[in-house]
């Protein structure tokens, strides 16, 4: 049985999170493109909820929630945003390049699709080792259209990697939906194919998907399977990139967004705890953020010399 | 250093040794556990070591490049095997946007340490898509090391640096190269970026001739000495990070500097080359350039159009003696036997 309170908290956390970096956009302090994961907190939350901490995870330009979702450090987070020396990549990657390689965030990439093959490649790593982790890889569904998805796949099922696939479905690219991208928009069937097992989940519910993916985690450490995929329906409540709304875009409708908004699992999350523990920790992740936003103002910038550091790893 | 290998043995040796002292080596590509081996290169390597740490792929250039990338990420280091470069051109996204950048925009947070060994061919009708030399494209990318080994010595000292980097290396081999003979010593070496070799002495001219094309500025340097023209010749071997300073220090005793790439000379690896050595060298009067490389056009079939397509050394010497007597003087040596290119022979 999931821990309600835990969930409570991640999820809270990233919203919270989101809807401070929405508000202090405008001031020009975050320079950097954000791409805001409001509304798709639940898939971050389940999966990683179902993930050891030593488990890893590969994501898209839109992973603030899973950044934070694994563990990922907040502080060197918003600063990053900042372009902070402190940031996780010390202000040379920003919001689309988070990585925490500590807490297993191993990557982000702006280019649609790339990191799938990554992850494949770093199972590959683990079952080699056969260090027992298990590899999870976010894309969303336009990275479905790609190449790299199906090769990645492919080679995944070949040598049964330890890797569990997300598709966050919000059914956009950008601002084109997946049946004018798509003559069979059916991402399970398309896994299938390639001989892995695959399952849709509806409703954003965040412990559904914990449920499904926990049994898969624990199907791969017990050598019984892998790899799966999991097709995980969800809304995108901002626009694309940036922290406001595009309705007005005409591409989409409020109508369209209504019951995901009207069937937030935020509240509905909160409503399973005492009023107490919900208080608590709603008080704790605002102190945290806070803090954390704190610490990114007082950071300093990285230095001019660090403009060439990083390029190589020296021998 | 009394033994003698080819270029392809000592391509396939240093991989060995390295897999046999580190168990985070692996090989994997298109048919490298195929009967052919990749030219022999990857010969022997699957039966001793398993199909966990050799194997062929799928035909999937873009993901498997990906995967390289990801087991990097895993503390692997694999070396990614392409028959030919101008399938390259199916991983530039892995390549440049994900191998070149990840320690830079993860902050130096991580590391990928991979090999991409790639082939290029000529003649016997290699065409259009099987004869590129596209290093310059990689040379442009920060974060990227690129390296074309031209003896069996360097292939082996320069693979087994690639492999212990801990960043991504593009290892270019000339399919013509492959069976060059030469000493390569039994034990482990290796040959870093930093040192250019000057493979020929001389007073009036340096030759850079990068891959396949150093041997036909050897042949060229000898078809000069017949008219009384010393050239310098100079084998850059890793073309990033680039040892400038040897081809610089070369140029200002000869004042000449010809750059013979195995590439089209348009924002080639030449013109690199000169641009670098005549920004350090501002103060040096007369300084006389040139490029050759392909013909700018796409790589014919038919010989008799493929032969115009490539310098060779004796189209090396003459431009040379245009340079240094005045393309008035116009002069091409007759062939000699003993500086003939050996072709690769068909059928395949």
């Amino acid at each position: 049985m999931p821990a309600t309170d835990r969930f409570y908290r991640s999820l809270y956390r990233i919203r919270r999170v989101e809807e401070e970096i929405a508000g202090i956009y405008p001031t020009d302090k975050i320079k950097s493109p954000v791409h805001l994961s409001i509304g798709q907190e639940a898939v971050s939350v389940g999966v990683c909820e179902a993930l050891a901490a030593d488990d890893v995870v590969f994501g898209t330009y839109r992973s603030h929630a899973l950044y934070l979702a694994k563990g990922g450090d907040l502080n060197a987070m918003i600063a990053e945003l900042y372009g902070k020396a402190t940031g996780c990549a010390g202000g040379k990657g920003g919001s689309m390049h988070l990585v925490d390689v500590f807490h297993g965030v191993l990557g982000t990439s702006a280019v649609v699709g790339t990191t799938i093959a990554n992850a494949v490649g770093y199972a590959y790593g683990v079952k080699y080792k056969g260090t027992g982790q298990v590899v999870a890889s976010f894309f969303g569904d336009g990275a479905t259209d790609e190449g790299v998805f199906h090769e990645s796949l492919n080679f995944a099922a070949l040598k049964r990697l330890p890797i569990i696939f997300i598709c966050e479905n919000n059914r956009y690219a950008i601002h084109t939906h997946q049946t004018r991208r798509q003559a069979h928009p059916h991402v399970c069937e398309k896994a299938k194919a390639h001989g892995i097992p695959a399952e849709r989940i509806e409703g954003n519910d965040p412990f559904a998907i914990y449920e499904s993916v926990s049994e898969a985690a624990r199907a791969i450490r017990e050598g019984r399977g892998g790899p799966y995929l999991f097709e995980c329906m969800t809304y995108r409540w901002k626009e694309h990139v940036g922290p406001g709304d595009d309705y007005h875009l005409g591409f989409r409708t409020r109508e369209e967004a209504e019951p995901w908004i009207k069937s937030d699992w935020i509240p509905r999350v909160a409503e399973m705890l005492e009023p107490k523990v919900r208080r608590d920790i709603e008080t704790e992740v605002e102190a945290e953020i806070r803090a954390a936003f704190e610490f990114a103002e007082a950071s300093p910038f990285p230095e001019i010399p660090d403009l060439t550091t990083d390029v190589f790893k020296d021998l | 250093m009394d033994r003698t290998l080819s270029y392809m043995e000592a391509v396939r040796e240093a991989a060995d040794q390295e897999m046999e002292r580190d168990p985070s080596v692996i090989v994997f590509g298109l048919d490298v556990d195929d009967p052919k081996a990749i030219q022999g290169t990857t010969r022997g390597l699957a039966d001793k070591y398993g199909s966990d740490r050799v194997f062929g792929t799928p035909l999937s250039e873009d993901a498997m490049t990906g995967v390289a990338i990801g087991m990097a990420l895993s503390g692997l280091r694999p070396i990614h095997v392409h028959i030919r470069m101008d399938f390259l051109m199916l991983a530039m996204n892995q390549l440049v946007n994900v191998a070149a950048k990840s320690r830079y925009m993860y902050g130096g947070q991580v590391c990928v340490p991979m090999v991409v060994r790639c082939m290029i061919g000529k003649s016997w009708g290699q065409g259009a898509q099987h004869s590129q030399g596209l290093y310059s494209f990689f040379m442009h990318v920060p974060g990227l090391k690129v390296v074309a080994p031209t003896t069996p010595f360097d292939a082996k000292g320069c693979l087994i640096q690639a492999i212990r980097d801990d960043n991504p290396v593009i290892y270019m081999e000339h399919r013509l190269l492959h069976f060059q003979k030469g000493p390569v010593p039994e034990e482990l070496y290796s040959v870093a970026p930093g040192k250019a070799r000057v493979t020929a002495s001389g007073d009036d001219v340096t030759l850079v001739g990068i891959s396949y094309m150093q041997v036909e500025c050897q042949r060229a340097h000898y078809y000069l000495e017949t008219v009384g023209i010393g050239a310098e010749v100079i084998d850059p071997i890793w073309l990033s990070p680039l040892d400038v300073d040897t081809i610089v220090e070369s140029v200002k005793k000869t004042k000449r500097l010809c750059v013979v790439d195995n590439g089209w000379t348009t924002c080639g690896a030449g013109a690199e080359i000169i641009a670098q050595v005549t920004e350090r060298l501002p103060d040096l009067n007369g300084l006389q350039v040139l490029r050759m490389g392909f013909a700018h056009v796409t790589c014919p079939t038919t010989p008799t159009l493929e032969d115009y397509f490539y310098p060779n050394a004796r189209t090396i010497a003459c431009a040379v003696h245009g340079m240094i007597r005045g393309q008035d003087d116009c002069w091409l040596p007759d062939e000699r036997e003993d500086l003939k290119a050996i072709d690769f022979k068909g059928p395949f």
